[in-house]
């Protein structure tokens, strides 16, 4: 650039006045970008503040409970020796869109916070059509306010403890706690407050309407009965808040309230990759553009790049500081390649991505943050270069053989191969045990029984599930039985209470 | 464009509840850690917190998972040489495959244990639970011998070096202005009239002028008779005394070094001077530890020596009682001090001067302490001592107290019921 260079700042101390004219050039960059975010609000807090948001799962404010404190005790230790460094940045989706920044940072690590959260995660969460269905940003502080409250009053009314058996059991069952296909209704706190009494004058009328079938024993009904329900039920808590027998409307509502926490995080576990990618692609973005316009100087630059590489540091799967796939370094190459692809396409390119060689990169950029998840964007964007840069291969493990096999590399005849692994690796029905409300014993004893249906004939682990059943006998006050089938037929049991 | 907040001054301890009720949750746990850790503290290292392990299969929190087994796909990073259908040995127990939790445990799988650390306060909290020192009084106000001065006002009597100068300044100069403002109010204008006189184009009438002027000094006489200071204006501090419970208490170690005891049974008898010593940290402000050791003679040494000097010879316990209440009396006036006596042995004591011993505690020692407790480090049948003192135990059932201990294990448990509320019958 031949104009002068009139950086912001020179300095690595910041400054409120100094935030203030970074998060300005950025939302004008971002505008340029066509980066539609919800409006910013950026917090200055210090590191035990930090440590708390970590602990209380990054939302500002969380109902009570010790594994929050597990974690805060956690968090510390490791951080008071060392062993580990506080993340820069917490941002939360929710409309304000809050980003934390920590005291101790420089200026550059702010100017990268605020672009990485403030413009990156938060044009996601507007965006991205996930986001979009299931979570509700404007109401979810609201609601969090109404779940604390409601927790407080039923601890102060029946007891911490008896809250928190409730509570241990629903965090359990969180996973099973969600649905998939069905877009839950935005609540206000004021509403939810309103229809929670209205539900629980319900519940009571109605609660006893599946077990009032006493046995016609006049009526033969031998033939075909009906099972309850009558399809299987994926979400456990659900099931379990509306139909078991004995819990009072209380631990109905707390069992909702985990419910409705665990729906909100639903959309984040399924784009981990593609959120932090996109974040981490903006910030790379942003940063090098304010460079350009000589905003920011060189040192500010070295200094971000080197974080910017830690950051997107991948280690090799035999390192020993390897834990997986760093969900930012490949979220943000692919983000990378396919503005490659669109702006520099090779042969290659045009044969696996006709559809997006050439066009326009930012369109789609913005097409593919806001149509997919971590998945199906990895099965529809991940390119043999990134698979070659990145070295992937795919092990195959099965039990009955004594050895894993290399079923696929980073070459021709395997890039599908590993696409696919690597997508389906995404996959939360494929990473989590499927488990679902099979039946209930309505005419006799009221047993529950669930069914996990088997993928790939992978087994449950034995003492979680002995524990889980546990959980949800403590919900559901009668025996529960857990088959495990595969191919319609029933292989392994859980019981709870066990058999003796 | 975005609102920018400062949140850095808003309260930073919003985990505090959660800490506590983890800490609640696991508190057998912590009480084990606790327990084990007073057994390896040395007494002067009570300022620390301690560290509380706990095995994470104790407090998992479970989700449904998939166990070994079955068939998997895992993409990984960083191929080195391996090429499509390359076959490798199973790792170990299949975990070097990282067999899709790796990525999904985030929350600390595959951590074994799960420490942290409690701070000193709380350290000291789970020890003493429940725990109440008997008869603790924190000596009666009323019996309180010291007494501390403390600010309280002002006086218009006191002695001169108590003297508050800019109270007394301030009162004199209001007492001036009181007094003197009529009269200099008269000055003035009577000095605006005669300037008008002054310059009045008519003749001046001289008359009215002396007359004016005569006024004008007799009045500035007058207001310059008013004192400066005057003895009415005289401020004090005023100082008054509070009387203050007495925060201060002595702990006499008293054990037994005759050949009889072995460095086994001193361990022993140093965890129970240690706890004693923590619990009376934890009650007063200032603490003196006097250490006795005695064979057929008694001697005031230091910690080390106490502990770790080695000696031979008979036993005459009543030796070290003697030299106990010697100090007493020469060094710690039971109106000042808060007495504690805690005397270990193995329980061996010549013949003929365990009632020497009981005589001494009746008569001159138990009067003035708080609280006397023996502990009996031995495994064999009780001899004399113990029995001469179990009469003491039935005449002094709040003061006096006595364990037998068997084993290391036993030593936080004989504390505890040393030291147990006693019900208030």
């Amino acid at each position: 650039m031949s104009e002068e260079r009139k950086p912001i700042s020179t300095d690595s101390e910041w400054t409120f006045e100094l935030i203030e004219e970074y998060d300005k050039e950025l939302a004008r960059l971002a505008d340029r970008f066509r980066l539609d975010t919800y409006p910013n609000q950026i917090e200055v807090i210090s590191s035990e503040q930090m440590m708390d948001a970590y602990s209380s799962t990054g939302m500002p404010l969380m109902y009570n409970h010790w594994s929050f404190g597990k974690q805060f005790l956690h968090t510390q230790q490791n951080y008071e020796q060392g062993h580990m460094g506080l993340a820069y940045e917490i941002v939360i989706n929710s409309n304000p869109c809050i980003a934390y920044l920590m005291e101790e940072n420089t200026m550059t690590m702010q100017a990268l916070v605020l672009a990485h959260a403030s413009y990156g995660h938060n044009s996601f969460f507007k965006g991205n059509y996930l986001f979009r269905t299931w979570t509700d940003a404007d109401s979810i502080i609201d609601y969090l306010m109404f779940a604390k409250k409601y927790v407080a009053e039923c601890e102060e009314k029946y007891g911490v403890e008896a809250v928190e058996d409730i509570m241990d059991a629903c965090h359990a069952l969180m996973n099973q706690g969600v649905n998939r296909y069905k877009r839950p209704r935005p609540l206000s706190a004021a509403k939810e407050r309103e229809m929670q009494e209205d539900r629980a004058e319900y519940i009571q009328r109605t609660l006893n309407d599946i077990w009032s079938t006493i046995p016609k024993t006049e009526e033969k009904e031998e033939s075909k009965i009906k099972r309850f329900p009558e399809d299987p039920e994926e979400n456990i808590l659900y099931f379990l808040e509306k139909n078991a027998p004995l819990l009072e409307i209380w631990q109905r509502e707390l069992l909702r309230i985990v419910r409705k926490v665990a729906q909100y995080y639903y959309p984040q576990r399924q784009t981990q990759v593609m959120n932090e990618g996109w974040a981490t692609f903006w910030h790379y973005t942003l940063l090098h553009e304010l460079y350009d316009e000589g905003k920011v100087t060189e040192g500010f630059m070295l200094e971000f790049l080197h974080s910017h590489s830690s950051v997107i540091y991948q280690p090799p799967f035999d390192s020993p500081h390897y834990s997986g796939i760093n969900p930012y370094t490949l979220g943000y190459c692919m983000f990378m390649d396919i503005k490659r692809i669109c702006e520099d396409p090779t042969e290659e390119d045009k044969h696996w991505f006709p559809d997006i060689a050439g066009s326009d990169w930012l369109e789609t950029l913005h097409f593919a943050m806001t149509n997919f998840k971590d998945e199906s964007f990895i099965l529809q964007f991940l390119s043999p270069k990134v698979m070659r840069d990145l070295r992937l291969f795919s092990i195959f493990d099965d039990e009955g053989k004594s050895y894993l096999e290399v079923n696929a590399i980073h070459d021709e005849p395997g890039y599908k191969e590993v696409r696919e692994s690597l997508a389906a690796q995404y996959n939360l029905g494929n990473r989590e045990p499927n488990i679902q409300i099979y039946d209930v014993d309505v005419r006799g004893d009221r047993t529950l029984t669930l069914r996990h249906y088997q993928h790939e004939s992978r087994p449950l682990e034995k003492t979680t599930t002995d524990e889980l059943l546990k959980h949800i006998h403590k919900l559901w006050q009668f025996d529960v039985k857990l088959d495990s089938v595969a191919d319609e037929k029933v292989g392994k049991s859980f019981m709870c209470p066990e058999k003796k | 464009m975005g609102i920018i907040i400062d949140r850095r001054l808003n309260g930073k301890n919003k985990s505090t509840v959660n800490r506590q009720r983890f800490l609640d949750r696991y508190r057998k746990h912590i009480k084990k850690a606790v327990s084990e850790a007073v057994n390896k503290r040395s007494i002067t290292d009570v300022e620390s917190g301690s560290q509380v392990t706990i095995p994470t299969k104790d407090l998992s929190e479970p989700f449904f998972r998939h166990g070994q087994g079955g068939r998997y796909k895992q993409v990984h990073p960083g191929n080195k040489e391996f090429i499509s259908g390359d076959r490798i040995k199973r790792p170990n127990g299949g975990q070097g495959q990282g067999s899709g939790q790796g990525k999904a445990g985030n929350s600390g799988d595959g951590m074994d244990e799960f420490s942290f650390q409690i701070n000193h306060e709380e350290f000291l909290n789970h020890m003493f639970d429940d725990l109440e020192l008997p008869n603790l009084v924190r000596k009666q106000l009323q019996d309180a011998t010291e007494f501390k001065m403390k600010n309280a006002g002002f006086t218009s009597q006191g002695s001169p070096d108590r003297l508050n100068i800019i109270r007394s300044l301030k009162s004199a100069h209001a007492r001036r202005i009181a007094l003197g403002g009529g009269a200099r109010k008269e000055v003035k204008a009577l000095k605006r009239k005669l300037r008008e006189l002054e310059v009045s184009a008519e003749i001046t009438d001289t008359e009215e002028v002396e007359q004016l002027q005569i006024r004008i000094k007799e009045l500035n006489n007058k207001l310059k008779k008013l004192p400066f200071i005057d003895d009415f204006d005289l401020k004090y501090n005023n100082m008054v005394k509070v009387p203050c419970p007495s925060n201060k208490a002595v702990m006499f170690c008293v054990m037994d070094v005759s050949g009889s005891m072995t460095q086994e049974i001193k361990d022993m008898a140093k965890r129970f001077f240690i706890l004693l010593y923590l619990f009376l940290q934890r009650n007063y402000k200032q603490i003196e530890v006097v250490f006795i050791r005695h064979h057929t003679a008694a001697k005031e040494v230091d910690e080390d020596d106490f502990f770790y000097s080695r000696e031979t010879g008979g036993t005459i316990v009543s030796s070290a009682l003697e030299m106990t209440r010697d100090i007493i009396d020469d060094r710690y006036s039971p109106n000042d001090w808060n007495i504690y006596v805690a005397q270990a042995s193995d329980g061996d004591n010549w013949e003929g001067d365990s009632s020497v011993c009981s005589k001494i505690l009746t008569e001159q020692i138990m009067s003035k302490v708080q609280y006397f407790s023996y502990v009996e480090i031995t495994d064999r049948a009780h001899q004399n001592l113990w029995r001469e003192y179990e009469s003491l135990g039935d005449q002094f059932p709040d003061q006096f107290a006595m364990e037998q201990i068997k084993t290391p294990n036993d030593i936080y448990q004989v504390f505890r019921r040393l030291f147990e509320k006693k019900e208030t019958a």
